[in-house]
Formats: structure tokens, sequence, C-alpha cells
């Protein structure tokens, strides 16, 4: 069941490093041909690598889990990233901190009501500049599907 | 990659790349590198209880690999902006044809930029798997 009281909680700054040997895991997960990602000994980040956030996040207290979404009926809606530059590379101490942005409610064509919850987390370079903004759009459907094929 | 500025046409893009028969084992590395253990991708016995036929792939996975292949084309440090919209659920045995196209060519703050609309379908069914947008500069 969706907190909507939660709008607006932002958890603790939490630390980041950007790492190469994740950078070349991450590629590999993807299925990348990029060698830039892997023959290159400071590579940037892939363009949804910083998803890998999950890791130096304290499970259970993140603002989304605080949410209080049903595992079962989570749809992930969408998600975006935004860099203010050429994206973190390996050896950079990023620094993050979450949001709940919005929720919100439509009707689905099955499924009946969904909530939206949208989240935004902030990448800071150890000088404080922005580096890099995630958008996570994350659905609870109203019942668990029959038909999803 | 070396990719110049006057190559780039509006309503072009670079080759389609096909992956698959996408398996549970690309679910459950990808799974494993992103630290994404949602057990709904994973565990049939999890799936089914939802109500699913069976494990289904993540989104974020066919978005990494579509990142990927944008970024093989225009370079891993240009990208500025990538953003996707999961559409149909990839399930196990699927082919998916990624595709990418400017449609827009323009100049700010000084700098080169292509805007792109992205796809990625699943080929079997023909559906949209994936419908997304990037930004990159070129410089």
């Amino acid at each position: 069941m969706v907190d909507k009281s939660k709008v607006g909680l932002t958890d603790e700054p939490t630390e980041m490093p950007i790492e190469r040997g994740k950078i070349r895991e991450f590629a590999i997960a993807c299925m990348s041909r990029n060698p830039e990602y892997v023959e290159n000994k400071t590579p940037v980040v892939e363009p949804t690598f910083l998803t890998t956030a999950n890791f130096w996040m304290s499970a259970g207290t993140s603002p989304l889990a605080q949410v209080g979404m049903d595992l079962k009926r989570l749809l992930h809606g969408g998600q975006e990233y935004v860099f203010h530059g050429v994206p973190p590379r390996a050896g950079t101490e990023l620094t993050m901190q979450t949001r709940v942005d919005k929720i919100y409610e439509k009707e689905g064509k099955r499924g009946g009501t969904m909530t939206f919850v949208e989240t935004v987390t902030e990448f800071r370079d150890p000088d404080g500049k922005l580096v890099a903004e995630a958008r996570s759009t994350a659905i609870e459907t109203g019942q668990a599907p029959t038909e999803a094929k | 990659m070396g990719v110049t500025w006057d190559s780039l046409v509006e309503g072009e893009g670079p080759e389609p790349r096909e992956i698959g028969p996408l398996t549970r084992t690309d679910f459950v590395r990808y799974q494993g590198a992103s630290g994404d253990m949602n057990p709904i991708h994973h565990d049939e016995e999890f799936a089914k209880s939802a109500g699913f036929p069976s494990v289904f792939s993540v989104g974020m996975l066919q978005a990494g690999v579509l990142g990927c292949y944008c970024t093989e084309w225009l370079g891993a440090e240009n990208v500025r902006r990538y953003a996707v919209q999961f559409r149909e659920q990839v399930w196990p045995g699927d082919h998916l044809r990624f595709t990418a196209k400017v449609v827009r060519k323009y100049e700010e703050g000084g700098e080169r930029r292509v805007d792109l609309e992205l796809l990625a379908t699943r080929v079997e069914s023909g559906g949209a798997a994936i419908k997304g947008e990037a930004t990159f500069v070129v410089p």
C-alpha cells in the first residue's frame, strides 16, 4: 500500500564511488559491444550505470522502500538520466541523495487504479557540483496482473 | 564512434542491433550486476504467484542494452540525456531489435547536439518493449 504522505521524503547524502570493475561488469551484463567501457582504464559510466546506486543505498531505508510498494504489483514505468557534462569516470567519488518527488494515480486499462511514484536522485562530485540526475517512475498496479503476454 | 557531424542526418540512424533469444541467465547476470534482486525476474514460483506465466526480463536490462547501442554509435563520453519508457514486458525466448534515429540536429550552448528517438522491439510479437529518447553532443 502506497503511503502518499512520503512525498518530499529525502534520505541522507550517501557515497557512491564509481569503480572500473563495476563498469566492466555492467557493460558485460548489458551486452555492450562498445570497447570504451572495457579498454579504457578510466572509463565513463554507461548511460544506465547509475542504477547500481542500489549497492550503496541501505536496503529498507531508501525513500522508495519507505513508500511501501507491493513487489508483486510493482512495474517500472520509466527511467531518465541527465548528465551535466561528460558522464562520471571510474575513480570519481560521487555523493547521492534521493527524494520522493511525486505520487499520483491514473486509471489503468486493466488492473484498476495505478499509483505512480517518481523519485529523483542527484549525484554530486567532491566539489558539490551536480553531475547527474536520475528520475525513476515506479507503478503499483491495482491488482496482480492475470494476463501479461 | 568516429561519427562526424556532417554524416548525421535527421530521420536516419545506425544499423539496427538484434539480440536473443533472451535467457534467464541474461536476467540473473543483469540483476547481479545492477543490484536489483527483485525475485519476479528469476524466481519462477514467485512470478507465478504474482499472476505471471513465468519470470520476465528486467526492464533496465533492455534499457541498458539500448543505451550501450547508442554509445557504441555516438561515443560513451557524449551522452547527456537518456530516457526510457517501458511498454511490453520481455519474456525468456524473446529476441529484441534495437533502433535509433536522429530527430533533431542543432547547436546549443556552443555545442553541437543531436536528439534521438529510440526503440526496442520484441521481434516475435512486433510489440514495443521500450520507447526512448536521448541527447548526445557531437564533438
